[in-house]
This record gives structure tokens, C-alpha cells and sequence, in this order.
């Protein structure tokens, strides 16, 4: 585990912009769906769960609620009688963290082997917490301040470069980082043989694309990165079937909704672009409304607005 | 137990293809929306949209959906039914046109949450209404109204009834858009039925045929597509009719044309 400190106080880990509001959620339930091969996805409140499972164990990608920890588990077990091995984050915002801690704790690592080296006291204490470096910034903070999230929940395995690699359940695991798009520390999960992808927040089926511009979020990022993922996906014919899609927020997916999502995103870009370049203030730009045409789909979710949206969009376009 | 007065719609149907021509083999015209019940949203969509975006190789093979299928060439039907009651479980569609498939389910499944994925071909389940198949289709992926941009939603819903007098079917397709049409839209198709028909494949390969910067999408930005005056110039068709509305899928909205000014140049 690397060394962690923080350049800057973030106190934005609340930051949960997509998808419903979390209120009570005593009356959520947990709803299995399955992926493809040995991945299948878990609809609940916050982000969508991926699911990996086979002889090793089980490994998720995110954790919406602490509050839905126990029904998580209980959904986990109706696809695995083995143990929760890993926890990957695709970013820190809390509707996909906040049951890091209570589900670390029921899973365990397994000790041994090439990982054994990484792992020291951790071991003993439940399941591996993977995600990219700027995640686990802005989910501590220095010695002597208060960290936004507990301790617990915390990543126990971080990575610096592009990817990290991972053999788990006879699949090879690509957790991919995607520079500057939703947030600074992103990561898409890549099952290469159940053929899934795990999105995070890079692409859903709810809302406009968040972009949190105050964690590094971007809009050319952004669309980077959907492009990214886009590439590594081979369909059956025409854009349907073959690889499949579990966003961050929203509906089982495969490329034709992708592909729909990245001609919105590319063209709304386009047009703030153009009007920035012809010197338009922001009031002027929100005011042409260059998501007009897109936000009966997708401008609805009253905490994050068209008008947020292009705001972001132009803030990190004119940087 | 059997359904009573069910119609045997299995073969392979041709494709009559008098109704709505222009929209059909020939291609409609860009930047004509007469006919359709769209809103503001979706018009703006139609005049962004440019048509060298189905030259980007993932698009070349998109398939057309459901709602819309129904347009081009010949189809085969056939049934599944169980075999010790011979209940109908499923009646299935092949349409030639980019050899698409579906399933339209007669055993009272229910349709998948709303969680579940979409798809061109959408989830569809059936019922008889006498001797008529009426089918309710969800699940749909983005389609389209017109294939010249007018786009229809991904929450759209579809009605379609299935009716067969001797050899001939008239397939009736009614869309519900929430979030594109300001009314149902309502399409029908004429088909005969094809004793001797023999359906081909249809293989699609998508290959670069223009070399383009990574990720770029052709459109046109707000208010500069230059291709939609040809259609009213060359057919006399004022603006706003071209540009659709519910106003104008009904007959006597030609009188109310017959009222409005000619375009520039027209002929
Ligand atoms: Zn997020």
C-alpha cells in the first residue's frame, strides 16, 4: 500500500449527483441481473454493483450504501457460497463507496501467493479495497486533519500508472484508468472473459455525464474516455450483443447505448465549443441551450441540470 | 387450453411496397418531417443530423428496429408451440433487411424490469384479439421515426397488430414516444403471402471508408445544415410543413398549406 496524503482539503466525498436520491432506504432492494458468463449486476440505490464469481471467490465494483451492506451481501450469496475476495472503486464519489467499510469487513483476502507481499496487517482484515490513486486521496486526508470517509473504508491496494492487472475466478481482470473524465481517479473494470465492462460513472443511462470539475473531471476527459471504452468493445453484428455494459447509473447495456451516449456527449461538446470560441459568456451559452434537443432524455434529475452540465462542460473547455 | 379463433400467420411474407414509397426503397428526402408528431427536441435532433454519420463503421450495420423493420422486404413468421399441449409459446419474425429476429412471447411471460437491456428488436409479447395479433413491445434501444435523423426514443412504446385477410397481412404499428412525440404515430404495411419465398442472407461488414479524427461525429451545429430548403424548394412545400408536427399527419392539414406562403425558388 502506498504512502497517502492529500495536495488539498476535499470535502466533496458527498458528491453524488447521479441516480436517485439517497433517503431512506430501508425499503431497497438488492436485484440480481445477470451480465454474461460469470458476471452479473446489482441494481439497488447509488451506483450499480458488478459481481464476479467462480471458484476463487467474489469480486465487486462498488458499493453504493453502508446502510445496504447486509442486502448486498445476501444478493452476493445468491450468485456465490464464496467468499468476497476484492472490492474495486471506480471513483470516490459516496453513492459508489459508502459500503466499503461493513463489506470489507465480511469478505476475506486471500493471503499467499504473489499478493501476500502487498498486503501486511491488512490480511487479516477482510476483503482487498483496489481502486487509483486519487481515489484514495480524496478519501483521506493528511495526518491531523479529518478524512472524509473512516478508515475502513479506505482502498488497501492502489495504483499510480494506467492499469492494474488481475487474474481472479480464471479471468483476466482489467481495471483501467481513465485520466480526468468523471473525476480525476476513474477506473472502468474490464472481464475479459465473461466480455463486461464495469463503467463507474463514465457512462449511464440516467443523466447528462457528471462532471466533477472540482476533482479533476473534464469534459474532453470525459469523452476520452467513453472513447476508450468503446474500443474495447466487439459487438455481434451491427452495434448490439457481444460485449456487455454495466454503467455507473441505470439499464444493462451493450455498445448501441454507448455508442447513442457518445454521439450526445460529442455533439453538446461541440456546440458549447463552438460558442465558446465565438466568445460567448456562460450566462449566453446557457441561454442558447446546447442540450435542448437531449434533455427530455436526460435533463430531468434536478441535482445535476442541463445548466450544470453545460456549466461544467464550459468551465473545463475554456481551461 | 387452445385460444379459439387464432390465424395461422406462419410463411414467408413479400413486402408490398406502394405505401409511403419515398420513405421506404427510395430513402426519404433530407430535412422532411411531414407526418410525424415530433416535438421541438426532436426537431432539433433531425436538423443536427448529418448523413455521413452512417459512414462511421459503427454505425454501417445498425440494424433498423422494430418499430420501423417493417418497411423493407420480405419476412418469414413462424411459431413455437409446445409439444405435447401445442399451445403457442412464441411467434417469430425474420425480417430480410439486415436479417434481424424476433420473438413475440404468447405464454404470459411478463416484460423484464426496467433494469433489464434494450434492444433494437425490443421485448415483445402478444395476445389475440379475436382473429387479430396485437403485440406490446418494450425495451426498445434509440430508433428512429424517419431515417433521415428523427430520431425516436428509447422509451418508447409500440402497439402493433397483426391482421390477415386470406393471403394478404396488414401489419398496423402505432409508436408511443414520451419523450419525442407529441401523439401516437401510426404506420401500416401491406404484405402477400409468398407460397414459394426463400429468404437471403444478409451479411453486414463495417470497414473505414473515411479517415477521420478519433471520436469525431458529423452533425450539423444549430441552424447551419444547408440541406434543408432542398426539399421544400423542390416540392413546394412551406417550412413549417416540412419541418412535422402532429398538425401534420392529418388530411386536412393540406387544406391549411394550400393557405400558406411557397417557398423561396419554388418550382
Ligand atoms: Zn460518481
Amino acid at each position: 500500500m502506498k504512502t497517502l496524503f492529500l495536495a488539498a482539503v476535499f470535502g466533496a466525498a458527498t458528491f453524488a449527483q447521479e441516480g436517485p436520491v439517497p433517503g431512506n432506504l430501508a425499503n431497497t432492494e438488492i436485484h440480481v441481473l445477470p451480465a454474461q458468463g460469470n458476471v452479473y449486476m446489482l441494481v439497488g440505490a447509488g451506483g450499480n454493483i458488478a459481481v464476479q464469481v467462480g471458484h476463487d471467490g467474489a469480486l465487486i465494483v462498488d458499493t453504493q450504501y453502508a446502510q445496504l451492506a447486509d442486502k448486498i451481501l445476501a444478493a452476493i450469496k445468491k450468485v456465490s457460497d464464496r467468499p468476497l475476495r476484492y472490492i474495486v472503486n471506480t471513483h470516490y464519489h459516496a453513492d459508489h463507496i459508502g459500503g466499503n467499510e461493513p463489506l470489507r469487513k465480511a469478505g476475506a483476502t486471500i493471503a499467499g501467493g504473489n499478493v501476500a507481499g502487498d498486503l501486511g496487517a491488512a490480511a487479516s482484515e477482510g476483503a482487498q479495497i483496489i481502486a487509483h490513486d486519487n481515489v484514495a486521496k480524496r478519501m483521506t486526508a493528511p495526518t491531523g486533519q479529518q478524512a472524509p470517509t473512516p478508515t475502513g473504508a479506505w482502498p488497501t491496494d492502489t495504483f499510480i500508472d494506467d492499469e492494474k492487472k488481475l487474474w481472479f475466478n480464471g479471468e483476466g481482470i482489467e481495471i483501467i484508468h481513465l485520466p480526468n473524465a468523471h473525476t480525476d481517479g476513474d477506473s472502468i473494470v474490464f472481464f475479459r472473459r465473461s466480455d463486461v465492462i464495469a463503467t463507474g460513472d463514465l457512462f449511464t443511462t440516467t443523466d447528462y455525464p457528471v462532471i466533477d470539475v472540482a476533482a479533476g473531471g473534464t469534459i474532453n476527459g470525459f469523452i476520452n474516455g467513453v472513447n476508450r471504452i468503446l474500443d474495447l468493445v466487439i459487438t455481434v453484428y451491427g452495434q448490439e450483443g457481444g460485449t456487455m455494459i454495466i454503467p455507473g447509473h441505470g439499464r444493462l447495456s451493450d455498445a448501441g447505448d454507448l455508442i447513442n451516449y457518445r454521439e450526445m456527449i460529442t455533439i453538446i461538446r461541440d456546440r458549447v465549443q463552438d460558442m465558446v470560441k465565438k466568445g460567448m459568456t456562460l450566462e449566453q451559452v446557457k441561454a442558447a441551450k446546447p442540450t435542448f434537443d437531449y434533455d427530455p432524455l436526460y435533463g430531468s434529475n434536478p441535482r445535476w441540470t442541463p445548466d450544470m452540465f453545460v456549466e461544467a462542460v464550459y468551465k473545463t473547455l475554456k481551461k | 387450453m387452445l385460444a379459439s379463433a387464432q390465424v395461422n400467420l406462419s410463411g414467408v411474407w413479400s413486402s408490398r411496397l406502394d405505401e409511403d414509397f419515398p420513405d421506404r426503397l427510395a430513402g426519404p428526402e433530407l430535412g422532411d418531417y411531414g407526418g410525424l408528431p415530433i416535438n421541438a427536441a426532436d426537431r432539433l435532433r433531425a436538423t443536427s443530423w448529418n448523413a455521413s454519420l452512417i459512414t462511421l463503421p459503427e454505425y454501417q450495420c445498425r440494424v433498423h428496429p422494430s418499430d420501423y423493420a417493417a418497411s423493407f422486404a420480405d419476412i418469414r413468421m413462424w411459431e413455437d408451440r409446445d409439444r405435447d399441449t401445442q399451445e403457442l409459446v412464441a411467434i417469430h419474425i425474420h425480417h430480410f433487411a439486415w436479417a434481424t429476429e424476433r420473438t413475440i412471447w404468447m405464454d404470459g411471460r411478463p416484460h423484464p424490469p426496467d433494469y433489464a437491456l434494450h434492444t433494437a428488436m425490443g421485448f415483445s409479447t402478444g395476445k389475440w384479439d379475436g382473429d387479430i395479433l396485437t403485440v406490446t413491445t418494450t425495451h426498445l434501444k434509440e430508433g428512429w421515426a424517419r431515417r433521415n435523423g428523427v430520431a425516436r426514443s428509447d422509451r418508447a412504446t409500440v402497439t402493433e397488430h397483426f391482421i390477415r385477410h386470406g393471403d394478404d397481412l396488414t401489419w398496423v404499428i402505432v409508436v408511443n414516444d414520451p419523450v419525442y412525440f407529441t401523439e401516437p404515430l401510426f404506420r401500416s404495411r401491406d404484405y402477400v403471402f409468398n407460397a414459394t419465398g426463400q429468404i437471403a442472407p444478409y451479411p453486414c461488414e463495417s470497414v473505414t471508408e473515411i479517415i477521420r479524427p478519433k471520436g469525431q461525429i458529423p452533425h450539423y451545429l444549430p441552424n447551419t445544415n444547408p440541406f434543408l430548403k432542398e426539399y421544400q424548394v423542390n416540392h413546394g412545400i412551406p417550412e413549417q410543413a416540412a419541418m412535422g408536427g402532429a398538425e401534420t399527419m392529418y388530411p386536412e392539414y393540406k387544406q391549411k398549406i394550400a393557405t400558406m406562403p411557397k417557398p423561396g425558388g419554388a418550382k
